[in-house]
């Protein structure tokens, strides 16, 4: 393992993703990638009291389903990363008390997924057998907590983005054929002043692209190399930002750019507006959509980027700005 | 506009807000104003019905403001308010409905926090402000009404 450049670490002998899990809620199983998800629920609540009670069980029958996938004892797990958008993480902790896994909540907003392999990745190469992360969120929970109550009749606005309900994990190992994760970048806040918390992808898109330029300055690489360059949940006004921004800065990502905020959801039939968000975004469409896709050889590069808001109602009452952050990892064959 | 969006705040809000589509004001507009009319419009029914069956002007209007509170609440529980209001906006929001919507929603909303926490202390996290501000300017304008009238000046 060796840093290089300004903020990328490179590894030597890189982990290996050994299984990928997901579970999502109702809309999103009516949405374009449906037919990947492991498990698509029809009920919000998933017959639990509590939207909070709900979206612990969604990650911790993630986290099972991915364990169960892996083929490692649920005892051979070594340390877990996990971490939501609910305060104080407690969707990952109330759904992970059960495991007698050693547990690290990280935060790193709609980010969390991608900061989560990051540290699996790290901690493998240190000589860690296994490791899991996961990441979760629930629209209801989020909206509870963030803006109004679900009942209430206002409407929102067209820059809005959805948050998904649902939940990714992954299971990482020193050892396995891949698909590995070979660098990592991890992201700096950045602020560019975006007040509006109806407009996250704006006040993201900044972060990710001082991510993403940063990232193939250290690696040396261009836009073409990876077959995909995915970002967590831009949406549709922050992925056509980040476009024009890279662009300017003399890298073209329009052909082989795509966000998981914009695949999730159908815009015009689901009504979704700019896109879907949260930690649950990136985890559900990697675990699901983008993980199967390289295991049956269709994308051999990718580059996965997850934004993150740092942001909470307080702040946003008081009138602070949007930081915004955004993680990358590079996973190959 | 500048050529480097990313070169201070302003330079990225201005960006920003080009980059970002706007509500559609004008059918916002006409939904709110056929929407609101039609809830008006059954208010003033309700009010003809009752004065036809003997009631006074004021309380008529008092079972009027029941009736609807009433009926915003029930579509309210029914989780069908929340999709008129999508479509209305102002329309359902500005009437006693979207009021009586208001105190419902956080009251359901926060059931799972109990009776006392939850419903009670946050059924009016959302109608709060408009309760203090609505007292508030009430009692500004009576305090004028009070000290221009005593000079025979007829203000309300």
């Amino acid at each position: 393992m060796k840093k290089i450049g300004k903020q990328t670490i490179s590894f030597d002998s890189p982990p290996t993703i050994l299984s990928t899990a997901c579970i999502v809620g109702p809309k999103e199983s009516q949405g374009p990638l449906a037919s990947y998800f492991d498990q698509c629920l029809d009920d919000e609540f998933w017959g639990e009291k509590s939207w909070e009670k709900a979206e612990s069980k969604i990650i911790k029958e993630t986290v099972n389903m991915a364990i169960a996938k892996s083929g490692v004892a649920s005892s051979s797990i070594d340390y877990c990363f996990a971490g939501d958008l609910l305060n104080q993480c407690i969707s990952s902790s109330f759904g992970l008390r059960d495991t007698n896994i050693p547990f690290f909540g990280i935060f790193g907003a709609c980010s969390t997924f991608v900061e989560g392999l990051s540290l699996a990745a790290i901690f493998a190469e240190s000589g860690i057998e296994n490791l899991l992360c996961a990441a979760s969120s629930h629209f209801c929970s989020a909206e509870k907590q963030f803006r109004f109550p679900l009942e209430l009749g206002n409407q929102r606005t067209p820059t809005s983005q959805w948050t998904v309900t649902g939940a990714g994990a992954a299971v990482v190992s020193k050892s396995g054929t891949g698909p590995y994760i070979t660098n990592i970048t991890p992201g700096k806040i950045v602020d560019m002043g975006i007040k509006d918390a109806n407009n996250m992808g704006s006040a993201m898109a900044p972060a990710a692209l001082d991510t993403l330029i940063t990232h193939f300055k250290d690696t040396d690489r261009n836009p073409s190399y990876y077959d995909a360059i995915i970002t967590g949940d831009l949406g549709h006004i922050g992925k056509s930002i980040l476009i024009d921004l890279a662009k300017k800065e003399g890298y073209n990502i329009k052909s082989n750019y795509n966000d998981c905020g914009v695949l999730i959801f159908d815009q015009e039939k689901q009504d979704t507006h700019a896109g879907g968000s949260g930690c649950g975004c990136c985890g559900s469409v990697f675990s699901g959509y983008l993980y199967k896709q390289m295991q049956d050889k269709k994308l051999k590069k990718i580059l996965l980027m997850a934004t993150g808001a740092l942001t909470n109602s307080t702040t946003s009452q008081q009138g602070e700005s949007i930081p915004g952050i955004a993680h990358a990892i590079s996973i190959e064959l | 506009m500048s050529n480097n969006p990313l070169e201070n705040k302003q330079e990225y809000q201005k960006y920003v807000d080009e980059k970002s589509p706007n509500s559609p004001i004008y059918k916002n507009c006409f939904n709110a104003f056929w929407i609101g009319g039609l809830i008006c419009s059954i208010g003033q029914i309700i009010m003809n019905i009752c004065k036809t069956r003997g009631l006074d002007t004021q309380l008529s209007g008092t079972v009027v403001s029941i009736i609807l509170i009433g009926i915003s609440a029930f579509l309210t529980g029914l989780n069908l308010f929340n999709k008129i209001g999508k479509v209305a906006g102002a329309g359902s929001l500005v009437p006693i409905t979207g009021f009586a919507n208001s105190i419902v929603a956080p009251a359901m909303e926060y059931k799972s926090e109990g009776y006392v926490m939850g419903v009670g202390g946050k059924m009016f996290t959302v109608a709060g402000p408009v309760l203090v501000f609505g007292i508030s300017a009430s009692i500004i304008v009576g305090l004028l009404y009070l000290i221009f009238n005593t000079q025979s000046i007829t203000l309300v």
